[in-house]
């Protein structure tokens, strides 16, 4: 299936496609029988309580490890068994949870190192000229995303929010077609948090992407559809508001147990 | 799982904003000034013996720095790769075993031996990229062990124990480049241009995106690297490197054998480069000089000092004890260590102060 022809009849149809998927560590089903389909361009949130799956499931949707079970179609194409580098060179892009960022580069370099893995400069043992078109990328993102004065600030040193800003910022090198975003909100202050939303919101139309958020608040606001996990399953799928009203939801996550 | 963590980007950052750019540039020509005037005042000994074999073994353990300082890939096999290019050249060059030595000119069997011996790097490292830690070192250590083993018995090719005697560097543009002034000038170009070629990949975005790698390999995968492809290149790479030092090591002695690849030198090998310290290209060159000089010295010291001279290993063991002990990264962590001490470092940030001295 990668030839060109399978490439190009996966012209409009889904960006994901997941048909029963399932992921078993030993026993314990992390994920269990996911079909979930994403259209094109579509912003959908993740919720779920703790150990409900969702990264997980984006670690299976990445390639970080096979599913056990079903399949998976990126634009169309059947990606289940291709390793992460692969997916990504196709327009997959994810942010971390937790920032897996190069501490000891400065954030060009990072951005730089993400622009280079999409690219065909890969393996070039050349530095870099000047009006290097790999540079001239790197250039432009960093500002895009708002880091230009840390342009050589080793990134241990930024601070969290900048940190998950560049987290973001490596997500969008090169030509990303779909995203998913692992609690780009955690940790974030307030005004960060509204930062936040204004990247995602301004995101070119043609970029989808699968948010995981815990803050309602963020989820609701940058998100077009809701689907919401329990116990490695999918168990509510609607609108955003559809979600946020639904009284076994409401029970489950927004209050249940907690008075 | 980085043998190395990321003290090695600190290293080179703190080069770059601790030591000014001038007085770097200074310190290159002086030494590089001393290295070129240095026959004019030591010896055929000093020269051949100790500076020529510093060189050669430097770029042996160069290529070990380079795949485990920026890599992450303590790779044992670094010495046998360079035996695979000294026993090759023997092979299809000239030698005293005419049955074997196919006798080839200098200038087709070196290129021929080198190519093989990234061949067979190349192999090594598609053996061992998958594994971390401790397991690459067992699986390197096993090849290298592999490969003493078939050089010592097999008669057709490596010619078994006595291996192959009468390999002689050749003589072009009128030179003799097996003599000891000659050939010291070309393990020098060699070795600068080794050092310098590594520097500069180290910088390339071939050369950040493995020391991507070694800091973090599955967000390099998320940024779409092939983290194995990308791994088994490094080998090719340093594969080329350990093949020129296999060249001159089999020119140097005029000789290859099985015990100039046995695991005592591939132990040698990896102890000049962490001696040294993993964190820069130069560490590679300053742990063999002083394993080199300790190792022909230590003898002669002992007996001034009246102690038993057979006791000389002892001597550099404890050296090396010292140098491990006191310091995170051989010979440069000290010089590091030394440095911040005289330096004032900001307790937030950790960086140098002004241009610190």
């Amino acid at each position: 299936m990668t030839d060109i022809a399978s490439r190009l009849s996966g012209a409009g149809t889904n960006a994901l496609e997941l048909r029963g998927m399932s992921r078993y560590f030993g026993a314990l089903a992390a994920l269990s029988d996911i079909t979930l389909t994403v259209k094109p361009g579509e912003r959908r949130a993740v919720l779920g309580s703790n150990g409900a799956g969702k990264t997980t499931l984006f670690n299976c949707i990445t390639g970080d490890f096979l599913p056990t079970t079903g399949s998976i179609r990126l634009f169309g194409e059947d990606v289940t068994t291709f390793p992460a580098h692969e997916r990504i060179r196709r327009g997959l892009r994810r942010t971390y949870q937790i920032s897996l960022l190069f501490g000891g580069l400065s954030v060009f370099d990072n951005i730089y190192l993400a622009c280079a893995g999409v690219s065909r400069g890969r393996f070039s043992m050349l530095r870099p000229r000047k009006n290097d078109a790999l540079v001239a990328a790197a250039e432009d993102l960093i500002v895009t995303v708002n880091l230009a004065e840390h342009r050589e600030t080793l990134v241990n040193v930024l601070s969290y929010g900048q940190q998950r800003q560049l987290e973001i910022a490596l997500a969008l090198a090169g030509a990303p077609r779909f995203i998913l975003f692992d609690e780009p909100a955690a940790g974030l202050s307030p005004t960060e948090r509204s930062d936040l939303i204004t990247i995602l919101t301004s995101l070119p139309e043609h970029i989808g992407y699968i948010i995981i958020e815990h803050d309602m608040d963020v989820a609701l606001r940058v998100s077009e559809s809701v689907t919401m996990m329990h116990n490695g399953r999918i168990f509510k799928e609607g609108l955003p508001q559809e979600i946020e009203e639904d009284p076994e939801v409401q029970e489950l996550y927004l209050g249940g147990g907690h008075g | 799982m980085a043998v190395v963590d990321h003290k090695t980007f600190d290293t080179n950052d703190a080069d770059k904003e601790g030591v000014s750019e001038p007085s770097r540039t200074g310190v290159y020509w002086a030494v590089g000034l001393i290295l070129v005037i240095l026959p004019a005042f030591t010896g055929e000994f000093i020269l051949s013996d100790i500076v020529s074999r510093i060189l050669v073994m430097g770029m042996i353990a160069l290529s070990l720095m380079f795949l485990a300082g920026y890599g992450g890939m303590v790779s044992l096999a670094q010495l046998t790769i360079a035996g695979v290019a000294a026993y090759m050249t023997a092979v299809f060059g000239t030698s005293a075993i005419t049955e074997i030595s196919i006798g080839l000119t200098w200038w087709i069997a070196v290129p021929i031996a080198i190519i093989i011996a990234m061949i067979f790097g190349t192999m090594v490292g598609a053996l061992s990229v998958r594994t971390e830690g401790i397991y690459t070192i067992m699986i390197t250590l096993a090849i290298s062990a592999a490969f003493f083993f078939l050089a010592n018995q097999n008669y057709d090719i490596f010619n078994g124990f006595s291996g192959i005697n009468q390999v002689l560097p050749p003589v072009f543009v009128g030179v003799n480049w097996g003599n000891t002034i000659p050939f010291y000038y070309l393990c020098l170009f060699l070795a600068a241009v080794s050092y310098a070629l590594v520097l500069y990949v180290s910088r390339s975005p071939f050369g950040l995106a493995l020391q991507g790698i070694r800091d973090n390999p599955r967000r390099m995968a998320a940024l779409g690297f092939n983290v194995t492809a990308h791994r088994i290149a490094a080998y090719t790479f340093a594969s080329l490197v350990a093949g020129v030092g296999g060249v001159l090591m089999v020119w140097m002695n005029t000789a290859i054998s099985p015990g100039a690849v046995s695991i005592a030198v591939v132990i040698d090998v990896l102890v000049m480069a962490v001696v040294g310290g993993l964190g820069h290209p130069v560490g590679a060159f300053l742990g063999a000089a002083v394993f080199i000089i300790l190792e022909t010295f230590a003898l002669d010291v002992l007996e001034t000092l009246g102690l038993p001279g057979e006791r000389f290993q002892l001597l550099i063991g404890i050296g090396f004890l010292v140098i491990i002990f006191w310091s995170d990264d051989g010979l440069l962590g000290l010089w590091r260590k030394w440095r911040e001490r005289s330096a004032k470092r900001d307790p937030l940030l950790g960086d140098l102060e002004g241009d610190g001295k």
